[in-house]
């Protein structure tokens, strides 16, 4: 069955090529600036997360991208060509965050509806397929639970057969089956050759699924490279004990980045764990339950952004 | 680089018409199918003009035969003026209001869908609904208030309400760019009822005071209502030139407001 997908019907986009651009892209909407100055380079057969919290300016990006706003300077290309070209459209698929969807038309309807839209869409039981519609191909929209809607959504991306994808936030608001589920579907699209730009304010995603991670915070790149890369950039561990030290005398310590306290259970967020550890031993000797670890991507996400945001923008 | 783009666009196979052709027929019959399963937009739109034309134009009228058979004639033009109005703006306005500001209409944008089939679409489906309004009225009043019209004035009244969902239906895309999703079916309403007994569609025209017969000549129901009333024979005014000049002025008006209000909404937060 795979079979019809593999067959692209115009040559794949070469690998390593790069598909689409932004080039020192800025956006504001009235007073605020939503994005600064932004540049990223989209490469043939990569899945690219975009990483940040709400607001970082992820959707208005993927809204250039995809040529549904223009920025107020910079400059956008997608296959080489303006991406408001309805020709370069073909190639692209988009699966974006829509509050309300025709909720009286059937799973089956909107997808044949959309493969309509292409010159060469997936036959629309393949597309079913793939999105894992088939059991629910004649309910209609309104009938169905978050999950099925946004397979529907992600039905609607893929059915033209694009070679580059937009996936804004694809697993908002999926349980953790659903989610799984979600990405082995976006796994195979990526092994098929597609490229694919992901926003996501999940890391636990883009370390999952992404070739590279852009962080993105108020509006601008904070980080980029392969999710190692983004790991290793923060040096910092994670030390955790209990003590009847007071909250007062563990902070002064020097090395400590960030603290919490419950009680007598510490956790401490330190650049180094030696010189933070020994000098807790020497104030405690008492000190007991000591672990230390190593930053997840999550703590490398949060120090990233946190660390840009108390240095202000520059 | 250059190269490279140059082959990509090469590579893009082209629609062809026969796809075109395909695509407009599909966005336009799941746009009528989208809509005949909304109650609220199906039910209402169809039942109330008649309804209404039960109402006023079979139980409310004069105990004589010749004058009931008239009055039910003279309404038959007006209320149809009224359905067709209601269908076209709920059709456009609301529908544009709800799927502009709450994301659907992004995804078709971002998809290779051109916008004229979307458009043309709500037309195609404005224009059915008007068809089977006028239908419903022609037969409820020649069965149960002895109209009797020639085939050929039938055929016009059809034809005339049909085409009305073209100013009207401009009308209804302007709002539909000017309204929010919550507030387009309060906004319709405000501007629907009014326009409707102003124009004369209620109470005909000629019982209205003398200054609501002279302003009724800026509202474009009136337009169509004359027309309405031509076709079958109970028109008081000269040729239809007139009106088919204000109507197609109106029709040119309102969509120069969609286009200047579409093209703010360009590269704002709405599509």
């Amino acid at each position: 069955m795979a079979a019809v997908i593999v067959q692209p019907p115009w040559p794949a986009t070469a690998p390593k090529l790069t598909v689409a651009q932004a080039n020192r892209v800025s956006k504001a909407y009235g007073s605020v600036q939503a994005l600064r100055e932004v540049s990223l380079g989209l490469r043939g057969g990569e899945l690219l997360a975009l990483l940040g919290p709400n607001g970082a300016g992820k959707t208005t990006l993927v809204r250039m991208l995809l040529g549904l706003a223009s920025p107020d300077s910079g400059r956008i290309s997608v296959f080489g060509a303006d991406p408001r070209d309805e020709i370069m459209r073909y190639r692209v698929g988009a699966m974006l965050q829509v509050a309300r969807v025709p909720e009286t038309l059937r799973v089956r309807e909107h997808i044949d509806l959309f493969s309509s839209y292409y010159p060469n869409p997936l036959p629309i039981a393949e597309t079913l397929r793939i999105a894992g519609l088939e059991e629910i191909k004649t309910r209609r929209f309104g009938e169905l639970s978050g999950g099925q809607r946004q397979r529907v959504l992600f039905g609607i991306s893929i059915c033209g057969n694009p070679d580059l994808l937009f996936l804004d936030e694809p697993t908002v608001g999926l349980d953790v089956e659903a989610r799984r589920l979600m990405w082995a579907q976006i796994r195979a699209l990526v092994a098929l050759g597609k490229t694919v730009l992901l926003t996501t304010h999940y890391l636990h995603e883009a370390d999952a699924l992404a070739d590279r991670i852009l962080v993105l915070q108020h509006g601008a790149i904070v980080a980029e490279g392969t999710p190692a890369e983004i790991k290793a950039r923060t040096i910092g561990k994670q030390v955790r004990f209990s003590s009847r030290l007071s909250v007062e005398e563990v902070r002064t310590i020097p090395g400590v980045v960030s603290l919490t306290a419950d009680q007598q259970k510490f956790e401490l967020q330190v650049q180094a764990a030696e010189p933070v550890v020994r000098e807790l031993l020497l104030r405690d000797s008492w000190l007991s339950d000591l672990e230390v670890t190593t930053a997840g991507l999550e703590e490398a996400f949060l120090a990233l952004t946190q660390n840009h945001y108390s240095k202000g923008v520059n | 680089m250059a190269a490279a783009s140059f082959a990509a666009r090469l590579a893009v196979p082209q629609r062809s018409f026969r796809n075109l052709v395909e695509l407009f027929a599909k966005e336009a019959m799941y746009e009528v199918v989208k809509n005949v399963r909304i109650p609220i937009y199906a039910v209402s739109t169809v039942a109330f003009p008649l309804m209404f034309y039960v109402l006023f134009g079979i139980v409310l009228t004069p105990n004589n035969p010749v004058n009931r058979s008239q009055a039910a004639t003279y309404l038959l033009a007006t209320m149809g003026t009224f359905g067709v109005m209601g269908a076209s703006l709920f059709g456009f306005a609301v529908s544009l209001a709800v799927e502009r500001g709450q994301g659907w209409l992004q995804v078709k944008r971002a998809s290779p869908m051109p916008l004229s089939a979307y458009f043309a679409a709500k037309l195609i489906s404005a224009m059915l609904f008007s068809g089977t309004i006028a239908v419903g009225l022609l037969i409820v009043g020649s069965v149960f208030a002895h109209v009797r019209l020639a085939p050929i004035q039938a055929a016009e009244l059809i034809s005339v309400l049909m085409a009305a969902s073209i100013p009207f239906g401009a009308l209804g895309l302007a709002l539909g760019y000017i309204a929010k999703p919550n507030s387009a079916p309060p906004v319709v309403n405000l501007i629907y009822l009014p326009l409707s007994f102003c124009s004369g569609l209620w109470i005909p025209i000629f019982l209205l005071p003398k200054f609501l017969q002279q302003a009724a000549r800026l509202l474009p129901p009136f337009h169509v209502s004359q027309l309405a009333l031509r076709a079958v024979g109970m028109s008081r005014e000269t040729g239809p030139t007139g009106h088919i000049q204000a109507l197609v002025g109106f029709t040119l008006l309102f969509l120069g407001v969609a286009v200047v209000l579409y093209r703010r909404d360009e590269g704002q937060s709405y599509g």
